[in-house]
């Protein structure tokens, strides 16, 4: 208890600031609808409304409610991109760690698959991948979820080769230990603090995936509320000086700039470990 | 006075704020003398070597006292004017010169670096006075030498361009940091010749840091003591080694009397592990060449050799990391399989290997409970209180209190302390036969002492074999019954250490031990003018 009030204490502004603000997107995005005045998909007014005492954001292009997709869109776009994240997460850490535990063949053939799959641009390869499934939220998830583990691999395996080396674990090997062990006592705690910032590095980067894709048309399908497509459908008040379209985009700006204060919190303390 | 260093204090940026780690040194040196800084590490003898340049390290600041460099305060002045003495006037010789040389620039171009800077000769004239010291140091072809990059010489080699490089600017005090500490004996009394006959020849003043009594008494015409950031003695090299009046010194000074008792080896009994004409190595490159001996049981057999000469690898291939293209090894008089994964659990019990960086050999994310608990769940099967019993046991063996230590992490232990983590892990296996692999070398002379009497202690209760590498004749000395004497992957010599040792019966091994600094300070003197290069 008194480390975690220690841990509090010493933590920076910036830190703290972004700490609250995921705090509070998470409680959103978990209560939607006891916090949205209307549903996602209900229509409820005119076109366009202005902001008032009625619709407190207006409506958009279909005449819903502004306010209640934001909040709604809280809980779709941040939980795609939590679960792309995870599997992204799951799918690449265990991959790199086999392949800097088993070396040789195994290695060789989970490299060279990662190799080929990131010489291709990854929008291009998403944009492709969707095509050719069909839009839809599994689908997404799980093409986004895949072309992200590549990054988590290269990283998982880098990290977890500079630890292979230490004598802790050809200790572990003389003692005759098994892959698992290994993998999970002596390797994975030793790599955990890269992963974890990489973790919400790759959320921000998600996010933003899924947010271009929407805009495009293939990410979370209609009439889902989604901060990128709600930035479309609404562009063209823009030209009559309306800032409403850059609501959702203010929503997704503002959690990635505390996702990445968080993270550089933990980077920092990290690396103050080590000495 | 060239330079005079006044209460000097140096405070370090800790956690809770500032804490002091030199608390108000002084330190004295004429022109055309050298002062030796002896001390364990983390005595303060780096920091006030560089405090000589009026630097700091980063996280450290200067809190009082003066650094007088012929009549300048070093503390006072702007960073600016700091940086024309730096180099110039007073140099620095770094302990790792691989790690301070640029790699991507000739040595030559590094070497006219600092006149360039500082003005003090043109470029004809700075080549012109680089080939005179590679000469002066015995460096190959010295019109050449300069030509080449840091990674086409040996390490003695580059610490040598190093000692020259600082002499660049003719500076009038050098700072050596330990010059030699990351070299083998054979490499490192040439280089110590080299400082030497350079510092002689150019006048120049000198401060040199080391940890090693022998070395300071070979360089310095007098030594200062330091222990935790404190002066604990200061006299000429003569009345110091002679005479040491503080109970610390003393203790310093009586390390290296430490002799086992000799013991009765029954060499008749089947070996604990015999070795049979092993060639290894890696790719086409044989690194062993039919390499044999035996570890009699319950004896302690010292392999030595200058790095290359494949003592290390020999380590792997009993343990079975690196499978021999020909030869075998045999625990107990059987034939142990190669490869690590066709060996039984027993056979791994039977073989344990302690190593030379504690650092790495630890996980530092498990407490010292889970190092050693899981030995003993893996191989014995114990849990629960059964597990604990031995668990205290363990601890009480290698002297460290188990309540306070068990639930602590690696990092929270000293180099010592954690050494023996690591002899306590391998213990926990009971294990007929250990390998050593420089146990001692990276720790400091007191620490490494204790550490070599727990060895043997442990050998008397347990009856546990020793296989010890090392390239330290002073440990082969202290706890070794046989000796095995390698160079270039081949075994030069073997036989009990008075056979093998005294008189050395091998010529490499003559060279070797000739190799080892003396406590004696003329004996540098007496090398030089044996012809040693």
């Amino acid at each position: 208890m008194t480390r975690l009030a220690k841990l509090l204490r010493t933590m920076p502004p910036t830190a703290v600031f972004g700490l609250i603000v995921i705090v509070i997107y998470l409680v959103v995005a978990l209560s939607a609808p006891l916090f949205a005045p209307h549903g996602q998909a209900e229509i409820v007014g005119a076109q366009f409304e202005p902001w008032g005492e009625v619709y407190a954001l207006g409506t958009d292009a279909l005449g819903r409610d502004m306010l209640s997709r934001l909040i709604w869109g809280a809980r779709n776009t941040v939980g795609v991109a939590l679960a792309t994240t995870a599997i992204a997460f799951s799918l690449g850490a265990v991959a790199g760690l086999l392949a800097a535990a088993l070396g040789g063949f195994v290695d060789l053939v989970l490299s060279r698959a990662v190799d080929v799959m990131m010489a291709v641009p990854p929008l291009i390869l998403t944009l492709l991948a969707l095509s050719a499934l069909g839009p839809g939220v599994l689908n997404l998830i799980l093409v986004v979820a895949l072309l992200d583990s590549t990054r988590v691999f290269r990283l998982a395996r880098a990290t977890a080769m500079n630890v292979m080396v230490m004598d802790y674990v050809e200790a572990a090997q003389l003692r005759g230990e098994g892959t698992r062990w290994i993998i999970l006592r002596e390797v994975l705690p030793n790599i955990s603090a890269p992963l974890i910032a990489e973790f919400g590095l790759r959320f921000c980067f998600v996010f933003l995936t899924i947010s271009a894709l929407s805009f495009l048309g293939l990410g979370l399908p209609p009439p889902m509320a989604d901060w990128g497509a709600m930035v479309r459908d609404n562009a063209a008040l823009i030209t009559f000086g309306d800032i409403t379209p850059l609501l959702p985009a203010a929503c997704i700006a503002v959690l990635t700039i505390s996702v990445n204060f968080v993270i550089d919190w933990m980077l920092h303390r990290a690396s103050g470990l080590k000495e | 006075m060239l330079l005079n260093i006044e209460k000097l204090k140096i405070e370090a940026k800790g956690e809770e704020g500032w804490t002091p780690i030199l608390h108000g040194v002084d330190l004295r040196v004429d022109r055309g003398e050298v002062v030796g800084l002896i001390g364990e590490s983390g005595a303060g003898k780096s920091t006030l070597g560089l405090a000589a340049m009026g630097f700091a390290q980063p996280g450290l600041r200067f809190s009082g006292g003066h650094v007088r460099f012929d009549g300048t305060d070093l503390l006072t002045i702007p960073e600016r004017q700091r940086r024309a003495f730096r180099g110039r006037r007073v140099a620095y010789v770094a302990q790792s010169a691989a790690a301070s040389f640029n790699p991507a620039w000739r040595l030559i171009e590094q070497f006219c670096e600092g006149p360039e800077i500082h003005h003090t000769a043109d470029r004809a004239a700075s080549e012109a006075f680089a080939h005179e010291l590679y000469a002066k140091m015995h460096l190959p072809d010295p019109e050449h030498f300069g030509l080449r990059f840091p990674h086409q010489v040996s390490g003695g080699q580059l610490q040598r361009a190093m000692v020259a490089m600082a002499m660049a600017c003719k500076p009038d005090l050098i700072v050596f940091d330990e010059p030699t500490t990351a070299l083998d004996v054979t490499t490192q009394i040439g280089v110590l010749a080299a400082i030497r006959q350079a510092v002689e020849a150019t006048g120049a003043a000198g401060i040199y840091i080391t940890h090693d009594l022998a070395v300071v008494a070979q360089m310095a015409d007098r030594i200062k003591v330091m222990r935790h950031g404190r002066e604990v003695e200061e006299a000429p090299t003569q009345q110091m080694m002679q005479a040491p009046t503080q109970a610390y010194t003393r203790s310093l000074w009586a390390v290296r009397d430490f002799r086992r008792p000799v013991r009765a080896v029954d060499r008749a009994a089947t070996p604990t592990l015999r070795i049979k004409g092993i060639t290894a190595g890696y790719a086409q490159h044989n690194v062993l060449n039919s390499v044999s001996f035996d570890i009699p049981r319950g004896a302690t057999v010292a392999v030595v050799g200058e790095s290359g000469s494949g003592k290390s690898t020999t380590a792997r291939v009993i343990t079975g990391l690196l499978s021999p293209s020909a030869g075998v090894v045999e625990l107990d008089g059987q034939i142990l399989p190669p490869r690590l994964a066709q060996r039984s659990p027993d056979q791994l019990r039977k073989v344990q290997m302690i190593y030379q960086m504690a650092d790495t050999a630890l996980n530092p994310r498990q407490t010292i409970r889970q190092i050693l608990s899981r030995p003993l769940q893996f191989y014995r099967g114990l849990t629960g209180r059964a597990r604990d019993v031995r668990l205290h046991e363990l601890m009480e063996q290698i002297e460290l209190t188990p309540d306070t230590f068990l639930d602590r992490l690696p990092g929270e232990l000293s180099g010592g302390q954690k050494q023996r983590i690591g002899i306590a892990r391998a213990l926990a296996a009971d294990p007929d036969f250990i390998i050593c692999d420089e146990v001692t070398s990276a720790l400091d002379q007191l620490v490494a002492e204790g550490i070599l009497r727990l060895l043997s202690r442990l050998q008397d209760e347990t009856g546990v074999s020793y296989m010890i590498i090392t390239h330290d004749i002073a440990t082969v000395r202290a706890i070794a019954d046989d000796v095995v004497v390698m160079k270039n992957g081949q075994v030069m010599d073997r036989g009990q250490q008075a056979e093998v040792l005294d008189p050395p019966r091998h010529a490499y091994t003559r060279e070797l031990l000739a190799s080892v600094p003396q406590l004696d300070p003329d004996w540098l003197r007496r090398r030089i003018a044996e012809g040693v290069e």
